[in-house]
């Protein structure tokens, strides 16, 4: 009979180990998946982790993708664990991130077509601006009235959304567009363009941006008080206020910090890759975060490896999905099983596993 | 005089991962025997009386009960044979009234009128009032405690378990209960008594059964023996009481005015007009039955509940309105009573525990970036100026046995340089050397000019340290006394008496 045994402390090992465990077990069970689906599935394993980034055919045009896609995930999920981990939950980043994109560009649009070069600095701080007000809604109204901030920073994405459709079809839309809804093109006006930096890598100051969030969180998180109050307020918050954390505080700075990174994410998005803002400028980068934030067990160094895998797969599995003709559900639900396995493997950094004979001597 | 044998344990072990709790215990109760359990904190009186009660099964031993074997598989079974059991703490509905809590805790409850009348005729018969009607919210808590034990006699128990009875009892409320247990013993039940007090256990018991460590180490009749002497046997070393410098007393240090704070605890007691003042060089003692707001008086000195700017002073400047930190740097310490998830983080280190409150103090941070260095220093000198026993400071808090943390947590804010040091019960938990420890640590920073106040529900160890002596009663506190030529009696009645009730016990 199993039996959990609860360590007394969290064992490094399994820490470490169970994202790697996890990923192992992922591709035995999507490839046996596969191979329901009447597909050869070391062929699907390789086309979703191998042909992006090595083979000769794809890699030219998948393997800058990697970094294009990966940029996003990693800077929203960086300021969303910061929030998880003193359990202040900003599930809006997908609506912080649209803001940002709006508040960005339409700053960059309203200089057209002036060639000042203030003008990509300036668009980076509305960006942030942006999502870092959309995020102060829900934040402010959990500290003044106690609100849920799952709830309000969740409707405040449909709110953002709808906002987008507006501006898209009304004031930022082309006027040279023929009428069809979307903004101008932010890469062909050079002073408000997030271009590729070197040619070929898919590097952008949006990657750039991300990459020293990594860096800043795990220095706050490591070095500094505030990053200890932030994993005390989430562990245990009656002795952080003993500390005397200010728990209202907390959550206005979380949720700002969360919603900034999310807003310059969109806007390095709208200026760089997207290029303009159009109503279906969103694809879900708000939401995916928050799997890369806990893929990574919400520490910065596995949330940079976490994203970076969370992109391959989006970027293998659509690759697979007009390879090999496998449905995009599948594709999907090989996603779901790596956050699921994760999860699940979690219990053995925590509990150790005893095989026990049942005796009982009364 | 023989009685016969009621009760038999042979040779019962019982094994938690990293932790035997008992080990080849045996010992007897013969019927209307006031039997003690007598052990420290961990000593595994618990898991003894849990495997009789039905609770936990033992891994190997065997129990009879009337020379019949006896394994419970579950509580309803051991009621069902005639054991009964009242828990330290309660497990009542507070907004029931005492009869519906009464009903809920049996297997065919009788018709609300009869049960009513029945408990009635219970509590009269044994000298425990009682109103049947009464809402137990309302009640005081040894009131509630009352409506477990009539509950427990309804179905007539052979054999009653009562788990650190007094804890929440006035003396007087005490003398009430030890008459009920006496003339239960009379009529022929016998009682397993579980105690560290050593005192009420020389005045009430018959026999006494120690524990350490999950062994039995000796047994005695209590009556013969010193307290100290069963101390030393519960603790296997000797004893050293805590030595008081007659230190002399300086200006005010720590000044409460009027201080009034509703209570951040769900059935929390609010404080009401709270005043007194500590010099320094002083121990104020503050006592009271669990619950009459010494929870919130450490929240509200502390600064985790703020008040009124003038209601808390520290040297004459006001800081009733300020958080802990302001008041730390200030001079002021303090240690909550729970130790883990209020005073320590559990799954955090002892490191990151001792950068939890001694940061400002320590200078444990520069410009806010840790200096885990002189973290890790801080908390290597807690571990080992107190004695904690841990593998390192590397472990998490969780891992640590209570009274090791306790003895971390004490000594990471006696560490501090304090100059006002607010304690809420300081060695609960500990065992006896680690506590005279603590209490003599306490004394020498009083020694050295710092002005203490220590709420405690142990009156022995509020004797013992403080100066003068305050009760705490619903929330007030009683105006502060020396603590040289109090009498019990007085001590007893300045923490609320017997709530009133003690003139309706009967003689018998």
């Amino acid at each position: 009979m199993l039996r959990l045994e609860k360590r007394p402390s969290p064992s490094r090992f399994w820490q470490g180990a169970t994202p790697v465990l996890a990923v192992v077990l992922t591709m035995i069970a999507g490839g046996l998946m596969f191979a329901a689906l009447g597909k050869n599935p070391f062929e699907a394993i390789r086309t979703i982790f191998w042909d992006p980034l090595f083979n000769a055919q794809f890699a030219s045009y998948s393997r800058p993708q990697l970094l294009v896609k990966a940029g996003p995930l990693i800077l929203i999920a960086i300021g969303l664990s910061l929030g998880f981990r003193a359990g202040i939950w900003n599930i809006g980043a997908e609506g912080q991130y649209i803001m940002g994109a709006l508040f960005g560009a339409g700053v960059g649009l309203a200089f057209y077509p002036a060639d000042h070069w203030f003008i990509f600095p300036l668009m980076v701080v509305a960006g942030a601006f942006g999502g870092w007000i959309w995020a102060m809604i829900p934040a402010v109204l959990k500290t003044k009235f106690n609100t849920n901030e799952i709830l309000v920073s969740l409707l405040m994405v449909y709110i953002a959304q709808n906002f987008l459709s507006s501006m898209s079809l009304g004031l930022l839309r082309n006027p040279e567009g023929g009428g069809f809804p979307g903004s101008r093109n932010l890469s062909q006006y050079p002073a408000a363009s997030n271009p590729e930096l070197i040619a070929g890598t898919g590097l952008h100051w949006g990657v750039i941006a991300a990459f020293m969030a990594v860096i800043a969180a795990y220095i706050l998180l490591q070095r500094h008080i505030l990053g200890f109050h932030i994993k005390l307020a989430g562990q245990a918050p009656r002795a952080a206020r003993y500390a005397g954390v200010n728990p209202t505080g907390l959550v206005v700075l979380c949720m700002g910090i969360s919603g900034a990174l999310a807003g310059l994410a969109g806007l390095f998005e709208v200026s760089g890759p997207a290029g303009q803002i159009s109503i279906d400028f969103n694809v879900g980068y708000g939401f995916t975060a928050i799997i890369v934030a806990f893929l990574g067990r919400l520490n910065p160094i596995g949330i940079l490896l976490a994203g970076l895998l969370m992109a391959l797969t989006y970027i293998g599995g659509e690759l697979a999905q007009f390879m090999l003709g496998l449905p995009a559900a599948a594709i999907q639900a090989f996603q779901g099983m790596l956050l699921f396995f994760l999860l699940a493997v979690d219990l053995l950094s925590n509990y150790r596993i005893r095989f026990a004979t049942k005796k009982e001597a009364l | 005089m023989t009685r016969p044998e009621l009760l038999r344990v042979e040779g019962v072990t019982k094994a938690y991962p990293g932790v035997v709790a008992n080990s080849d215990v045996s010992f007897a109760i013969s019927e209307g025997e006031i039997h003690a359990l007598l052990g420290e904190n961990g000593a595994g009186k618990s898991t003894l009386v849990k495997m009789i009660y039905g609770l936990v099964k033992p891994d190997s031993g065997r129990m009879t009960l009337r020379g019949a074997a006896y394994t419970p598989a579950e509580p309803r079974a051991a009621r069902a044979s005639g054991v009964a059991m009242v828990f330290q703490h309660f497990s009542l509905f507070e907004a029931l009234n005492v009869a519906e809590n009464v009903a809920l805790g049996m297997e065919n409850p009788p018709p609300m009128k009869e049960l009513a009348s029945r408990i009635r005729q219970v509590s009269a018969d044994y000298g425990l009032p009682l109103d049947p009607n009464r809402m137990v919210g309302d009640l005081s808590a040894g009131e509630r405690q009352r409506v477990e034990i009539v509950r427990c006699l309804l179905q007539d128990p052979k054999l009653l378990i009562m788990d650190e009875p007094t804890s929440v009892l006035t003396p007087q409320e005490v003398e009430i209960l030890f008459r009920t247990l006496r003339q239960l013993s009379a009529e022929g039940t016998a009682i397993l008594y579980i105690s560290h007090k050593l005192e009420e256990i020389r005045t009430l018991c018959d026999e006494a059964t120690i524990l350490r460590r999950g062994k039995v180490v000796a047994t005695c009749t209590p009556r013969d023996r010193s307290a100290r002497e069963m101390a030393e046997l519960m603790i296997g070393a000797t004893l050293t009481p805590p030595e008081r410098a007659g230190g002399t007393k300086g200006a005010t240090a720590l000044e409460v005015v009027d201080l009034s704070v509703a209570s951040p605890i769900p059935f929390g007691t609010s404080l009401k007009n709270v005043s007194f003042r500590v010099a320094k060089g002083e121990v104020l003692g503050i006592a009271g039955v669990a619950g009459n707001g010494q929870d919130e008086l450490l929240l509200a000195l502390s600064g985790e509940v703020r008040a009124a700017q003038g209601a808390v002073k520290i040297d004459g400047a006001g800081v009733g309105h300020t958080g802990p930190n302001d008041r730390r740097a200030l001079g002021l310490v303090a240690a909550p009573e729970e130790r883990l998830g209020h005073a320590a983080a559990p799954d955090m280190s002892l490191v990151e525990n001792a950068l939890l409150s001694g940061a400002l103090r320590k200078g444990l941070t520069t410009r806010g970036f840790i200096d885990w260095t002189a973290t890790e220093a801080f908390a290597a000198g807690i571990v080992k100026d107190f004695d904690v026993r841990t593998p390192g400071t590397h472990v998490a808090a969780r891992a640590l046995s209570g009274g090791n943390l306790q003895k971390f947590v004490v000594g990471r804010e006696l560490s501090q340089t304090p100059s006002v040091i607010v304690i809420n019960q300081p060695t609960w938990g500990v065992d006896a050397a680690a506590a005279a420890s603590i209490r003599q640590a306490i004394l020498d920073r009083a020694a050295g000019g710092a002005a203490v106040v220590v709420i405690s529900q142990d009156l022995d160890e509020l004797l013992e340290i403080a100066d003068t002596f305050a009760a705490l009663n619903e929330g007030r506190l009683t105006q502060p006394r020396p603590v040289a030529g109090l009498t019990i009696d007085e001590i007893g009645l300045m923490m609320g008496g017997a709530h009133g009730m003690e003139v309706a016990h009967h003689g018998h």
